[in-house]
C-alpha cells in the first residue's frame, strides 16, 4: 500500500486540491464569508447566456457528428479490408485529438471568406458566406467542432458495431425480417446504450472545449469555458470577483452528470456486446 | 411504412440489394474522405503559396527563423520530456503495482482516470493557479504537473488493457519458480511485454504536450501552440505552415503508435500459433 501512496498524494495535490479550492471559493465572498451570491449570478445575464450557449453548441456538436459518425462507422465496418480499417482507425485517432489553434487556422485557410474550399463551393455556384454561413459565430463553432467530433464518434462506436454478431442478422432474416426490421428490432436496441454513451462522450468533449473557440473568435463569444478564460485573464467586474469559480462549479456539475450517465451507458452496452 | 419497405425487400433481388448497399457505402466513405481531406489540402496549399500565389516552400523554411519560434519549440520539447518522465516514474509503476499486489485498488484507479474528463482543463488551470505555492509556479515546468494528470485517462486505459492481456499470475509464478525476485520479474518479464502499451502511451503524451493550448495560454512562457496563436497576427501563411507542421508531427507520432500496435498484434498471433 505504501508503494501506492505517492500516486494518490500526487492526484490529491494536483487534481483534487485545486478542484476543492474552486468549490470553496465559489461559495465565498471576497472576505471569506459563505454566500450563494456567486452561484446565483449564473442564473442571469451573460453567465446564464454562456451556459445556454454552451449547452446548445454542445448538444448540436454531439448529436450531428454522432449521427454522421455512426453512419461512417457502419459503412467502414462493412469494408472487409484490414488496411483500410487500420488507416481510417488511426486517422480518426489523430483527427479526434486535432482541435485547438491549429485546427482553427487550417479551417480559416479552407472555409474562411477567401478560403480554398469556399472558392470551390462558390465556383459550383454556392458561396456559403453569401447564405448566412460564418466561421466566427455559434454555427461556425459547431461546424468546426464536427471536424474532430465525427472522427471521435467513429473511434468510440466502431468496437460496438464490431460486437454485433452476424448470427443475429441471420436469425432475423430466417424469421423473415428485412433490413429495416432487423435494425429497428435487433440492431439499434442492442447498440442503443453504446451509441448513447458515445454521444455523451462527444457532449462532454464539446462542452469542455476551449482552445478552438478561443482561437477562432478571440474570446468574443459567450461560452462557459470562454467566460472562465476571460475571468482568468483578469476581466472581472466589481462585486463579481468570484464568479469564475462559480462558472467552473456549474460546468463540473454538468460534466459530472454527463460522465455518470456515460459510465452507466457503457456498462449496459457491454451486457450484449461483450463475449 | 414498414410493410412497404419489407415487401420492397422481397421485390428487389438479393444481389441487387447488396450491390446498392455497396454503392451507398462507398459513396459515404468517399464523401467522408473528401470532408476530412479538403481542409488539410487547403491548409497545405495556403502554407505553400507566396503572396503572388506561386508555389514555394518559403513559409515553411522561414519558420525556424521567426522571433520566438525556437524558444517556444524547445520549451514544449522540454515540457514533453518532463511530462513523460513524470508518467513513467509515477503513473506506470502505480498501475503495475496495483495489478500485481493490490487488485482491490483498481476500481479506485479507474475512477481517478475518469476525473480529468469531469474537470475540464480550463477549470483545472484556474484551481491550480490559485492553490499552487509560488515556488512551484515559478518552476518553468509546472505545466508538466497538470499534463501528467490530464494524460491519465489514456495512459491508464492503455496500460490497464496491456496488463490484462498478459497472463500476469502465470508469469509471476513462472518467474518465482525460476528463483526471480519480484523486481526482476517486473524488469525482465512484465515491462518487455508491455512495450507496445508504453510506446503508445508515451507517443500520445508527447502529442498532447505539443498541442495543448488551453492551460498553456495562461502561462508567461509561450509553448508551441501558444506561439502559433500569437504569431497568427503577423503572417497567415507562416502560421498555417506551422499549424500544418504540428499536424504532420502528430501523424508521425501516431504512426509510432500504429507500429507498436501492429507489433502487439503480431506478437499475439505468434503466441496463438505456438
Amino acid at each position: 500500500m505504501v508503494a501506492l501512496a505517492p500516486f494518490f498524494v500526487y492526484v490529491g495535490l494536483a487534481l483534487l486540491l485545486p478542484i476543492g479550492a474552486i468549490v470553496v471559493l465559489a461559495l465565498q465572498t471576497r472576505s471569506g464569508h459563505f454566500t450563494w451570491h456567486n452561484m446565483s449570478l449564473l442564473t442571469s445575464g451573460v453567465y446564464r447566456a454562456g451556459f445556454v450557449n454552451s449547452l446548445e453548441v454542445s448538444l448540436e456538436a454531439s448529436i450531428i457528428p454522432g449521427v454522421i459518425g455512426l453512419v461512417v462507422a457502419y459503412a467502414l465496418a462493412s469494408v472487409r479490408h484490414p488496411v483500410v480499417q487500420r488507416v481510417v482507425a488511426s486517422a480518426s485517432a489523430v483527427l479526434a485529438n486535432f482541435g485547438g489553434v491549429n485546427l482553427a487556422f487550417i479551417f480559416i485557410a479552407a472555409y474562411g471568406t477567401t478560403g480554398l474550399t469556399t472558392q470551390w463551393l462558390s465556383d459550383l455556384g454556392f458561396n456559403p458566406w453569401n447564405h448566412g454561413f460564418s466561421l466566427f459565430n455559434f454555427a461556425g463553432i459547431v461546424f468546426i467542432y464536427c471536424y474532430f467530433q465525427i472522427p471521435l464518434m467513429v473511434l468510440v462506436v466502431t468496437p460496438a458495431l464490431a460486437g454485433l454478431k452476424s448470427q443475429w442478422r441471420e436469425a432475423a432474416e430466417g424469421l423473415g425480417a428485412g433490413a429495416f426490421t432487423y435494425w429497428r428490432r435487433v440492431g439499434l436496441p442492442v447498440l442503443a446504450p453504446a451509441i448513447l454513451g458515445a454521444v455523451l462522450l462527444l457532449f462532454g468533449s464539446a462542452f469542455s472545449a476551449y482552445a478552438t473557440a478561443e482561437a477562432l473568435t478571440s474570446g468574443s463569444v459567450a461560452l462557459a469555458p470562454i467566460l472562465i478564460g476571460n475571468f482568468l485573464n483578469g476581466n472581472v467586474v466589481a462585486g463579481q470577483e468570484h464568479v469564475g469559480y462559480a462558472i467552473s462549479v456549474g460546468m463540473m456539475i454538468i460534466l459530472l452528470v454527463t460522465t455518470v450517465f456515460y459510465v452507466l451507458a457503457q456498462r449496459r452496452s457491454q451486457k450484449w456486446l461483450r463475449s | 411504412m414498414v410493410t412497404v419497405l419489407d415487401t420492397g425487400g422481397v421485390a428487389v433481388s438479393a444481389s441487387q440489394r447488396r450491390w446498392r448497399a455497396r454503392i451507398s457505402r462507398g459513396l459515404i466513405l468517399w464523401i467522408f474522405g473528401f470532408y476530412v481531406l479538403a481542409p488539410l489540402y487547403a491548409g497545405a496549399r495556403f502554407a505553400l503559396q507566396n503572396d503572388n500565389g506561386n508555389f514555394s516552400f518559403h513559409s515553411v523554411a522561414v519558420i525556424p527563423a521567426q522571433a520566438g519560434f525556437s524558444d517556444a519549440f524547445w520549451y514544449s520539447t522540454r515540457l514533453a520530456l518532463v511530462t513523460v518522465i513524470g508518467v513513467l516514474v509515477l503513473v506506470v509503476p502505480t498501475i503495475i503495482y496495483a495489478h500485481l499486489r493490490a487488485p482491490g485498488v483498481r476500481p479506485a484507479l479507474e475512477v481517478i482516470s475518469l476525473l480529468p474528463i469531469v474537470f475540464p482543463p480550463i477549470v483545472l488551470i484556474l484551481g491550480f493557479m490559485h492553490t499552487a505555492p509560488t515556488w512551484l509556479l515559478i518552476w518553468p515546468y509546472h505545466l508538466a504537473i497538470l499534463y501528467v494528470v490530464i494524460s491519465l485517462p489514456f495512459v491508464y486505459r492503455s496500460l490497464d488493457a496491456g496488463l490484462l492481456a498478459l497472463d500476469l499470475s502465470t508469469l509471476v509464478e513462472a518467474g518465482r519458480s525460476l528463483g526471480a525476485r519480484v523486481t526482476t520479474i517486473v524488469w525482465r518479464v512484465i515491462l518487455p511485454n508491455l512495450t507496445s502499451a508504453l510506446v503508445s502511451s508515451v507517443a500520445l503524451v508527447v502529442a498532447l504536450v505539443y498541442s495543448e493550448y488551453t492551460m498553456a495560454s495562461f502561462q508567461v512562457t509561450p509553448t508551441l501552440p501558444v506561439w502559433i496563436a500569437q504569431f497568427s497576427m503577423s503572417d497567415g501563411h507562416i502560421t498555417t505552415a506551422a499549424a500544418m507542421l504540428s499536424l504532420v508531427g502528430a501523424w508521425v507520432l501516431l504512426a509510432v503508435v500504429l507500429v507498436a500496435d501492429l507489433g502487439r498484434l503480431q506478437w499475439r498471433q505468434r503466441r496463438a500459433r505456438a
